[in-house]
């Protein structure tokens, strides 16, 4: 790659760098690409990296072997991944050992070894392609495809890919309300949870009064279960910035900002790179391809607050202050960052325009339902056996994302619940998993899309415990500005923390019920609004399980310290003595090969020794 | 010294008081947390009263205003890696060790954070040391690594710190 950047000035300009960048592909024989998103780094995939560059050199193929090193693939559960071409074979939970083998048989000799496919689990065989395993089968990966296709470090490799062909479009063909109306034939809507139309949201900013104007992505992503923005902004950074600059010049803005939390260390690296990479290239500057238009863009790292993502604490946080938010009475649109007017969208929003423009509006439109159209990207964690990122065409059954996809519970299990949407979201029993993802049909059943978190949940896991996690979460989060969330999410921790410790009345389920929906209606953000959500959901489905706390002071799943007691089976302890050293508290007493004993006295509960356990040994009751 | 460093963070961002969380940010990488007299100066050179500075120090939790312990543990509690036990991490930490979030132990070898979610949802429970993470973890698990950094801390705290640090993986670009 030339050192300096050679400038775009022009949309031939681009056509030809793109050519160029193409053709001197063509110098490898073939390409290895790993996976180096936040998940494979977790699984060690820099060793990985490390030790293929290091045989490639010694085996001096460095020149005819490209090793692309990629953002996140979303089969995070099997890393690290590399998919290696020509043979588009993929393998995975590869260690730096492997290297070696991998350059000797399958780039030197194009051999592919076994041992490193993904083994289906239904059927025990070998699959030696993405396509075929089952987790990617069944998804429709529009945007995170792209994410294997190039280096988040390489502007090259985006622009290669056809990268900044919808904004070189945008510019030669489309006036500002051309773009927002091909976003409006789109249907789409935002991805950040809210589900608004973004066409409308732009429209209603363009023509807001003033000449300075706004553009913001939102990438604070503080939803605890959710990482698809993350994801999207480490791997393919370009995609975002070029969908910023194409809702830029549809509002007339002229400066952008992308918000992003300063716990995605690489996230924030990346978006830093691709800015400066894209200011190299003129592709933000002055007068960008010579269409006129002047757009640049900065970086602000978040402090650590949830609140944050809410629109106007987002903005204030922008300006340096304390992120709280303020009455929306008027609309961000006219009045936001610096009371100019602002169009705050999240990373998955504006990841979707550039497709858009490039595919047009019909292809869009063409996926998902009636009201949500296109693909969504859902982070599907929990007790589910492939965790990970799916992205699915909108009205996909959550059955099929839960079962198909995530190939259900772990160990054998049943799934119980399903909670989507994290803290503002809820929580669906097993027999309202045929409802299609799609915001509309979500919030009718009493949950949302929210921002995409899917979390499986198992017979092991205590609703009502959930319940106080989501408002313990936002007792700690709502920033305390208004009463009725200060002190309602206060009131309501109180009240299921009582039930969990065994004090709870049965009176008290309807004085939640009348503190939910005061809180819900009465707060001034989104994050008191829908604080309500994770306990009005398991209330409706799991009653008995509140019940069970209340009347019989019983955790039927076995989580809620104060209700249970921690025993060993004599007859199947062998006295390992494995729980015996694991314990923190000093609390299990027992010789070598004798059954173990557990000293309640002394016993935390914090079941540490249930997980060191291998026979089934230690009982919850 | 310690202007002289902050000099440098300043650079271009005097009279900017938007800059207060960017520069907030970058005196917290250095100290690893915000000394007092630094959040003086910071107030005078943007321009944003000293109570300003204080109140987004503390209401922001990437802050802290105490000194960090040599090793930072954080463990992540947000929903996915607490319904696969995330719980049981702290607590490990809280026998091992005695602190709870937040703290620090007495000898300042170690700290024990809390974070809502670090996006790594898939590998849950994740606990973070000094910059790596550590996925699927366990209250065994987390024992050993805190045994082995404790070890590394008893020949030499300066040179385990910076053993650890050579570990923290950067991706090359």
């Amino acid at each position: 790659m030339p050192k300096v950047k050679p400038r775009v000035k022009s949309v031939k300009d681009l056509a030809e760098l793109r050519k160029r960048l193409r053709s001197s592909a063509k110098n490898f024989k073939s390409k290895l690409t790993i996976c180096g998103g936040t998940g494979c780094h977790a699984s060690r995939s820099q060793d990985v990296i490390d030790a293929v560059k290091k045989e490639l050199k010694k085996r001096k193929l460095e020149k005819s072997v490209r090793v692309r090193v990629t953002g996140c693939h979303g089969f995070c559960e099997q890393g690290p991944l590399m998919i290696l071409e020509p043979g588009n074979i993929f393998y995975c939970g590869l260690k730096p050992e492997d290297a070696g083998e991998i350059i000797a048989e399958t780039i030197l000799k194009g051999e592919v070894i076994e041992r490193l496919l993904y083994t289906d689990p239904v059927t025990s065989n070998k699959v030696q392609t993405e396509a075929e395993i089952p987790f990617y089968r069944a998804q429709d990966r529009q945007l995170l495809a792209q994410n294997r296709h190039v280096d988040p470090c390489s502007i090259e490799d985006y622009i290669a890919i056809g990268g900044y062909s919808a904004l070189a479009k945008t510019l030669a063909e489309f006036s500002p309300e051309k773009v927002i109306e091909e976003v409006k034939i789109s249907g789409l809507r935002g991805r950040g949870g809210g589900g608004f139309p973004t066409a409308r949201k732009w429209a209603e900013c363009r023509s807001a009064p003033g000449e300075e104007k706004y553009v913001i992505c939102n990438a604070d992503e503080g939803d605890p279960g959710a990482y698809m923005d993350r994801s999207i902004l480490e791997g393919n950074p370009h995609l975002v910035i070029e969908g910023m600059m194409i809702g830029a010049w549809a509002i007339g803005a002229r400066q952008g900002y992308v918000y992003v939390r300063n716990e995605y260390p690489l996230a924030v690296k990346h978006a830093r790179i691709a800015i400066q990479q894209a200011r190299e290239y003129g592709l933000l500057g002055d007068d960008i391809l010579g269409g006129g238009f002047s757009f640049d863009m900065e970086i602000c790292r978040g402090g650590g607050a949830f609140v944050c993502g809410e629109s106007t604490a987002l903005m204030a946080s922008l300006e340096g202050k304390v992120g709280e938010p303020r009455p929306k009475d008027v609309h961000t649109v006219t009045d936001g960052l610096w009371h100019k007017p602002t169009t705050l969208n999240n990373v998955e929003t504006w990841a979707n325009v550039s497709p858009i423009i490039s595919n047009g509006a019909a292809w869009f439109a063409g996926k998902g339902t009636r009201g949500s159209k296109g693909t969504k990207i859902f982070a599907l964690t929990g007790r589910v056996k492939n965790t990970g990122l799916v992205e699915v065409a909108m009205g996909t059954p959550l059955r099929t994302i839960v079962f198909d996809i995530g190939g259900g519970a772990i160990n054998g299990r049943a799934v119980k619940a399903v909670q989507t949407g994290g803290p503002s979201g809820g929580c669906l029993p097993l027999d309202r998993l045929d409802l299609p993802v799609d915001f509309d049909a979500l919030y009718d059943a009493g949950s949302m899309v929210g921002s995409g978190g899917i979390v499986v949940m198992d017979e092991k896991t205590c609703m009502v415990d959930v319940a106080k996690y989501f408002l313990a979460f936002l007792q700690d989060e709502s920033c305390g500005k208004c009463v009725p969330c200060r002190l309602g999410i206060d009131r309501m921790l109180e009240i299921v923390t009582d039930i969990t410790e065994g004090r709870g009345r049965p009176e008290q389920i309807d004085l939640l019920k009348e503190l939910a929906d005061t809180v819900a209606s009465a707060s001034l953000c989104g994050l008191g609004k829908t604080a309500p959500n994770p306990v009005l959901s398991t209330l409706r489905y799991f009653p008995e399980e509140y019940e069970a706390h209340i009347n019989e002071k019983r955790c039927p799943a076995g989580v809620c310290r104060e209700l249970i007691e921690y025993e060993i089976d004599a007859e199947k302890c062998n006295g390992c003595g494995a729980c015996r050293r694991a314990c923190p508290h000093d609390a299990i007493k027992g010789k070598k090969k004798e059954a173990h004993v557990i000293n309640s006295r002394k016993c935390q509960k914090c079941g540490i020794c249930l997980s060191g356990c291998k026979f089934d040994s230690i009982i919850v009751t | 010294m310690s202007v002289l460093t902050l000099e440098s963070i300043l650079k271009g961002r005097r009279s900017q008081p938007h800059q207060l969380i960017e520069v907030l940010h970058d005196v917290q990488e250095r100290y690893r947390y915000i000394p007092e007299e630094d959040m003086r100066i910071v107030s005078r050179e943007l321009g944003v009263p000293l109570i300003e500075v204080y109140r987004v120090a503390n209401f922001y939790k990437a802050f802290s205003l105490k000194p960090l312990g040599r090793n930072v543990i954080t463990i992540c509690t947000g929903t996915a890696c607490h319904v696969r036990g995330s719980n049981l991490l702290s607590n490990q930490v809280l026998g091992q060790l005695g602190i709870s979030p937040g703290d620090t132990t007495e000898d300042g070898q170690f700290t024990l954070e809390q974070v809502n979610c670090l996006g790594a949802c898939a590998l849950g429970p994740v606990v973070v040391l000094n910059g790596t993470y550590y996925k699927h973890m366990t209250p065994s698990k987390l024992r050993s690594l805190i045994n082995s950094v404790n070890e590394k801390g008893i020949e030499d705290t300066d040179d385990a710190k910076s053993k650890t640090k050579g570990k923290k993986r950067q991706r090359s670009c």
